[in-house]
């Protein structure tokens, strides 16, 4: 309810001058944690959304995964598939194009929470079931392109694909499928297994985890508890149970944390960044606080198709005039790096030589001037036809950071003479028929996510622009269109050496910074808030979520 | 009231109540329904690797490729099959939420109600009793109405939970009994609260004008008590507009119970219905509504033949 926790935050900051009593002395074999979202699904392979990714990291382990350095690693394999370690194949498909075919090995002593081992017939059935569309699993790209199903021993799984990508070793959402539960379920309605898998109907039962922890006890819309699953082979976990719990409203849960309700908020989905910064202002010595940057790229798309954004010395104008270094320091406590690209400057693609443009109102002024924008009476530029240099400007309404972000920028483009006019909408009306059908007419702020190394393909490439024909499918709402571009999002994922992906990006930020089919703002930071007494809690930033190695958490000593 | 009359009144207002439902759903079915972003939309919008064939398969298999009207004739042969279908958010049979949920939004709203209306009474006795105390009764009740339901949640937060440390912040009990009890507190005490301003006022004007009728005199003259001429002669009389009071007051305290469970982070049919909303839950979102509508249909009957049932003037009206 964004309209009502506007109105709570300040209350709650300017009310909390009253002291706070210590938390009581809580057992250092629980933890409590609060988000702020509840999982539509516990089903690993049905729908993605973050609240689900973080509980599952608890009590489940994927095949690879991204870690803490942002690299590509073993979740439950044992080896990494490499073409130089044997382990993926270079081959021609059945009907001659390229392919590949990659082996995993899952690791020894790996088995469900009921005692089963994890074997490939988990994965076999997540494959079959993947490849059933009328399983109703998310993206099916993974699984139109893994044609074949191979397994020579009982802990080996080999895919074949009909396309050869640098991703290949990544098994993504391939994730093994507890095969002695959920088969007979699939098999007797393929149709209704979204509604009948025993994810939704017996979610406690252990025998569907594989991970440290395993679903104890679930409270529909307010939270999980987890206890320890008894067949875990990896590192002990510390605690003997855990509890996340689902608070929507950011200022309950903080108040939940004052209160010592919960002793901790996870980043991942937790409080917005100016509410964390002023609660560290209120009550620094009471908790642990961690600003991860991450991979959330916040900026501004334009829609090229507007004549005024169409010139890109307007465009360049309207960076050159925000100023964004001045807004992170003074909104976000500097904590948010500014975006120079869509590449984020911890990931190992980022170019860091990539133009920056600064805060320089002159040069903006001169390039409006150059494109034949001239200051009216009131300020305002128009053009040789009388038009005026109005823009509209869209984000979330509701959303406070944003909200004031806009407010900032649009003054700053008045001096120069730009004229904004805000038009907000709600997120779902924003997103889903105003971003994806194209229908906002200068600028839209909102944030992507991505994974480390993603090639941004749906958000740059001409043939992602939603049409009607595609089902309004594709990202690249600013209906960006670059033949350099298409080539280089075409060759990146076919480029299988690191070293030679490197020059190809360094070209798509180049062309990016200057070209701007959007105004890059800042990569978001992660607000963790933890108890003092807690430790071993290596927050990402990126889709992986920090419990995924929640074993290594710890009570401080 | 004759038990003929009775039948009569409770047939009609039955038929009354099943068509006011029809009409909701219809009405509900198609606001919902026609709210931009359908859940397909909101999954594209989130998700890169979806590609245009994935849209389409998943509108299919969400039944979203059929016409709205046909969707509504389909989803109301079902719910009148008994069959009250799945929620899409949260992956779980609609009625195996909309019980705990609504259990639990009774049990805060009977609770603020009983606690609003005892401690409103009281304040309305005192200050129709003692025309003195008139004015401090208003002021507060002035004051509390103005005072907005979050904005009342949040202090009893800031003082019991976060500050004195006596209550919790917001939440359900796990353990169920008295600790159950120590959850219900904060909410209950915010919703009653709020609600608490009406029933003072009413309950002294009402009050105030029984106190004024001939046969209170009459119950002086007779030597009652002061305490017996209040509760035993006057409140009786005063009772039925304050009986509609409290079925008006459970449609408002229903819109009451969604900011509280919000800010108490509790589970209840506010929330569910209000997360169902936005989460495009069209199923969940419109049996939640339904289901508010009965109880809040429900409440008023009770009030309307309680009412008849205390006021003699009202028993032969249909």
């Amino acid at each position: 309810m964004p309209g009502l926790a506007a109105l709570l935050r300040p209350l709650l900051a300017a009310l909390l001058l009253a002291p706070a009593v210590p938390a009581a002395a809580q057992p250092r074999d629980s933890l409590t944690i609060g988000i702020t979202q509840y999982p539509a699904t516990f089903h690993p392979n049905i729908e993605s959304m973050a609240a689900k990714s973080y509980i599952l990291g608890f009590v489940r382990r994927p095949l690879t995964l991204y870690g803490q350095d942002w690299h590509l690693a073993c979740g439950i394999c044992e080896t990494l598939p490499t073409l130089e370690n044997g382990l993926a194949v270079l081959e021609t498909t059945p009907d001659g194009r390229p392919g590949i075919r990659v082996t995993w090995r899952i690791r020894e002593g790996l088995r469900w929470g009921d005692g089963t081992p994890v074997t490939a017939e988990d994965l076999r059935f997540a494959w079959e079931a993947g490849r059933a569309f009328e399983t109703g699993f998310g993206p099916a790209e993974f699984y139109r392109r893994a044609y074949e199903f191979l397994s020579a021993h009982p802990r080996e799984v080999t895919l074949r694909f009909d396309r050869v990508t640098f991703e290949y070793a990544s098994a993504g959402d391939f994730q093994p499928l507890p095969a002695h539960l959920e088969r007979s379920i699939w098999e007797a309605d393929r149709r209704a297994y979204r509604s009948r898998t025993r994810y939704e109907t017996d979610t406690t039962n252990p025998g569907l985890w594989n991970g440290p922890w395993r679903i104890a006890a679930v409270q529909p819309g307010a939270g999980v508890t987890l206890e320890p699953n008894p067949h875990w082979t990896g590192p002990a976990p510390a605690f003997r149970r855990i509890r996340v719990l689902t608070v929507e409203n950011t200022p309950a849960l903080e108040a939940q944390l004052l209160a010592g309700q919960i002793d901790m908020i996870a980043g991942e989905l937790g409080l917005p960044l100016e509410q964390a910064l002023a609660l560290q202002r209120r009550a620094g010595n009471r908790f642990q606080f961690h600003f991860q940057p991450g991979l959330i790229y916040e900026h501004i798309d334009l829609n090229l198709e507007n004549p005024i954004l169409a010139d890109r010395r307007v465009r360049q104008a309207l960076i050159l005039s925000a100023d964004r270094a001045q807004i992170v320091a003074r909104l976000f406590d500097n904590r948010q790096p500014v975006a120079h690209s869509n590449v984020n400057p911890l990931d190992g693609v980022h170019d860091p030589e990539v133009r920056q443009w600064p805060f320089d109102p002159a040069r903006a002024r001169a390039l409006l001037e150059e494109a034949g924008w001239r200051p009216g009476p009131d300020g305002i530029r128009r053009n040789a036809a009388g038009e005026r240099l109005a823009l509209d400007f869209m984000t979330t309404a509701g959303n406070r950071s944003r909200e004031q972000v806009q407010q900032i920028l649009a003054a700053g483009w008045r001096q120069v003479g730009i004229e904004v006019r805000i038009r907000n909408e709600p997120p779902r009306v924003f997103f889903s028929e105003t971003l994806s059908r194209r229908r906002y007419g200068g600028m839209a702020m909102f944030a992507w996510i991505s994974s480390p190394e993603s090639v941004p393909r749906s958000t740059l490439h001409s043939e992602e622009i939603p049409t009607a024909e595609r089902n309004w499918s594709g990202q690249n709402y600013t209906g960006f269109r670059h033949p350099r571009m298409d080539e280089l999002l075409e060759r990146l994922p076919e480029t299988l050496q690191r070293a030679d992906r490197l020059p190809l990006w360094r070209e798509l930020q180049a062309i990016y910074a200057e070209e701007l089919p959007a105004i890059p703002l800042w990569f978001r930071a992660d607000a963790h808030i933890w108890p003092l007494w807690l430790e071993g809690v290596r927050p990402t930033g990126h889709l992986n979520p920090s419990s995924l190695w929640a074993e290594e958490w710890r009570p401080r000593r | 009231m004759a038990p003929a009359a009775m039948i009569r009144l409770l047939v009609s207002r039955l038929v009354q109540m099943v068509l006011t439902l029809a009409a909701l759903s219809f009405v509900a079915f198609l606001l919902i329904g026609l709210m931009p972003g359908d859940p397909i939309a909101v999954a594209i919008a989130g998700d890169p690797r979806l590609t245009a064939e994935d849209a389409a398969r998943l509108r299919a298999l969400h039944g979203l490729d059929t016409p709205i009207l046909a969707r509504y004739l389909a989803w109301a042969n079902s719910v009148l099959a008994g069959e009250f279908g799945h929620s899409r958010l949260f992956a779980r049979p609609v009625a195996d939420l909309l019980w705990p949920a609504l259990a639990s939004t009774l049990v805060l709203l009977g609770s603020a109600v009983l606690l609003a209306a005892a401690a409103g009474l009281a304040l309305g006795a005192l200050a129709a009793a003692r025309p003195q105390a008139r004015g401090v009764v208003d002021a507060l009740a002035i004051l509390i109405a103005s005072a907005p339901t979050f904005w009342i949640g949040i202090l009893l937060i800031l003082l019991f939970a976060v500050t004195l440390g006596w209550l919790p912040a917001g939440g359900q009990s796990e353990a169920g009994g008295l600790d159950a009890l120590r959850f219900l507190l904060l909410p209950v005490a915010t919703l009653a609260i709020a609600g608490l301003a009406a029933w003072a006022r009413h309950a002294a004007s009402a009050l105030a004008e029984a106190l004024a009728a001939p046969w209170i005199l009459s119950a002086r003259a007779r030597g009652a008590s002061r305490a017996r001429v209040l509760w035993a002669h006057a409140l009786p009389n005063a009772a039925p507009p304050l009986l509609a009071l409290a079925a008006l007051d459970v449609g408002a305290l229903v819109g009451g119970a969604l900011v509280t469970e919000t800010v108490f982070a509790r589970p209840g049919m506010g929330k569910l219905l209000y997360d169902a909303v936005m989460g495009s839950d069209l199923n969940l979102a419109l049996i939640a509504l339904l289901l508010i509508g009965a109880v809040t249909m429900a409440a008023s009957l009770a009030a309307d033949l309680a009412q008849r049932a205390l006021d003699p003037r009202l028993r032969d009206l249909a």
